[in-house]
């Protein structure tokens, strides 16, 4: 296989986002145009990458890049959460006046950054596709430009954004002074065989690039950042932040850890397990005190990455495949989530202002307003709490199987513990749905694609609890 | 004689300015904007010593990678501040505070 084509999916999509930046150019504000063609080349950016499931793992560019079975499933995945995220933000952001083609382009820009993450090999890959993801989000933040909530959460995100990959930057400088390698092989070999006295500025390197990475992740306590930047930035934005980049996060964590400082394993070990710990219990403590939806959707996001860090604790192979398959099904069980929440963001309030559903209070009596953003929206929170038989409760149970296997007892008690009083906030979204008296009883008409794209979405949440061997054994695969 | 750990800790010493920086100052967002620069700024010393310590030309590269995200980043970093300043009209850090719970 050539370099060229190891990098086909990266190298088409770049391509593909100058032609749809230029393209923006020269439409008018309403037409759908941008939005098809970045559908279009995501759907081709998702054969390429199709195309590389099966491929052998290879490294290249002078060992910077490379596929393997974990990058090219993640980038499936990736691709599919996005396209399910233009999709439901098309109707929102042609109601408002958000500058509509920038969405699409930084979109498909984050997009390319994540990829990069994904496959990178060298610290220079993942440092710069860490940066292409995390300059478009902050531009994203801030496309709402005449909201003062937005500006001020893009400002929050920029400076906790930077200070994480200054964090990032001083942890990978420590490490290459360590092993005098920036590629993740190299780093691997060199801490091996140094043995315990080389190894102590690469500890020392080590803690930053943690702490780099919860920051990125949004794990307590590096989580200040998350309901600030949910509240504050526009729906669909929310949105992008919420799914595809925590897919991109994990594969990160895998790469500075897992493949670039296994040696070190008892260190990290310990670190995640207190950030895991801290985050389960941050986030579902917290999230119930919650009447803003959003708010409530990034601290259900801390717990949940304190979920995907407890697969990791554990540094077993199994382990690592249940935190995948947690990242995976996370992204596009709250893509759900979101996309109700998007669908039910039309029309206008009494003060003639765009209606955006982000307190608890706009989901009263959905059920009876419209079935369908009712169940799917059901399926998703359900799937959240952990309940047999949706996605959540496998990805659930998986990361406590490895965890328990691991011999981290104490973490899975704490865990199972704050998910019990989780289900008490996801379940009170129910209740509102489906008990309480509507507010408004206007029904809610979504537009044929989005209704098809939530109930797909909806139902892959209950068939792949039911059948997670789907992407199990792709997970199982990465690791093995 | 001048050596590696010199460079170090010279770094060390920036970065942890830059990071007292962040988190102490209340009251002006461009001062967080020159703080995260001295960030990146220690970094680049950290690699370029190691790079001509190890005599391996890769961090040096590394630093020029950086130089150019930092100029993004300052880019980004000044327009969002100008939407705020737009928005709020004031640029004073303990302002910030609509968002919170």
């Amino acid at each position: 296989m050539d370099s060229l084509s190891i990098a086909a999916p990266e190298v088409f999509l770049l391509t593909a986002t100058c032609i749809v930046l230029v393209a923006s150019l020269f439409t008018k504000a309403n037409s759908h145009t941008v939005y098809w063609l970045s559908q279009a080349s995501l759907v081709v950016t998702l054969l390429f990458a199709f195309g590389q499931t099966r491929a052998e793992p290879v490294v290249a560019y002078v060992g910077a890049y490379g596929i393997d079975n974990m990058s090219s499933t993640l980038k499936v995945w990736l691709i599919v959460v996005a396209i399910g995220v233009l999709l439901y933000s098309r109707d929102y952001l042609t109601g408002r006046r958000i500058a509509r083609g920038e969405y699409f382009v930084l979109a498909l820009f984050a997009i390319s950054g994540m990829m990069i993450m994904v496959s990178s090999k060298h610290l220079l890959s993942v440092y710069l596709g860490l940066e292409l993801l995390a300059l478009s989000q902050y531009a994203m933040v801030a496309l709402a430009r005449d909201d003062a909530d937005a500006s001020e959460a893009a400002m929050k995100y920029f400076v906790l954004g930077a200070l994480a990959s200054g964090m990032l930057l001083y942890g990978m400088s420590m490490v290459y002074g360590a092993t005098g390698s920036l590629e993740l092989s190299g780093i691997r070999d060199a801490v091996v065989v140094g043995g315990a006295e080389g190894s102590v500025p690469a500890r020392f390197g080590l803690t930053f690039l943690i702490v780099g990475i919860a920051f990125k992740l949004g794990a307590v306590p590096f989580h200040m950042w998350v309901p600030d930047v949910y509240e504050g930035a526009p729906t669909p934005v929310a949105m992008f932040i919420a799914t595809a980049p925590k897919i991109a996060a994990f594969a990160m964590l895998i790469r500075l850890l897992v493949d670039a400082l296994p040696a070190l394993n008892s260190d990290w070990q310990a670190m995640l397990a207190i950030l895991a710990a801290l985050s389960v219990v941050v986030g579902n403590l917290v999230a119930i005190a919650q009447t803003n939806i959003k708010r409530m959707l990034a601290y259900s996001t801390i717990s949940n990455v304190g979920f995907l860090l407890l697969g990791i604790v554990g540094a077993t192979p199994e382990g690592y495949s249940a935190a995948m398959f947690y990242a995976i099904t996370y992204a596009f069980t709250t893509l759900a989530a979101f996309g109700v929440l998007l669908a039910l963001s039309r029309g206008t309030r009494e003060d003639g202002s765009p209606f955006d559903a982000v307190m608890l209070d706009d989901l009263a009596g959905l059920a009876r307003r419209n079935g369908l953003l009712a169940a799917v929206m059901m399926l998703a929170m359900i799937s959240l709490a952990g309940v047999p038989p949706m996605v959540g409760f496998y990805a659930k149970l998986a990361v406590l199987r490895a965890v328990v296997d691991a011999g981290y007892t104490w973490l899975a008690l704490i865990a199972v513990a704050m998910s019990v009083a989780g289900a008490f906030y996801y379940l009170r979204v129910i209740k509102l749905m489906y008990f309480d008296e509507p507010v408004v009883t206007t029904e809610i008409d979504t537009a044929g694609d989005v209704s098809a794209g939530l109930a797909i979405n909806g139902l892959a949440v209950v068939v792949l609890g039911i059948f997670p061997s789907f992407i199990m054994a792709a997970c199982l695969a990465a690791f093995a | 004689m001048i050596g590696l750990s010199h460079y170090l800790t010279l770094a060390a010493i920036l970065f942890c300015m830059s990071v007292v920086g962040i988190f102490l100052n209340r009251k002006n967002v461009i001062i967080l904007l020159m703080s995260i620069e001295l960030m990146l700024l220690s970094v680049n010393i950290n690699f370029v010593a190691f790079s001509y310590f190890l005599d391996d030309a890769a961090g040096q590269i590394f630093v020029f990678f950086i130089l150019t995200v930092a100029a993004a980043e300052a880019a980004i970093g000044l327009a969002i501040l100008v939407v705020l300043f737009r928005n709020r009209s004031t640029i004073n850090v303990a302002d910030l505070d609509t968002l919170k719970g």
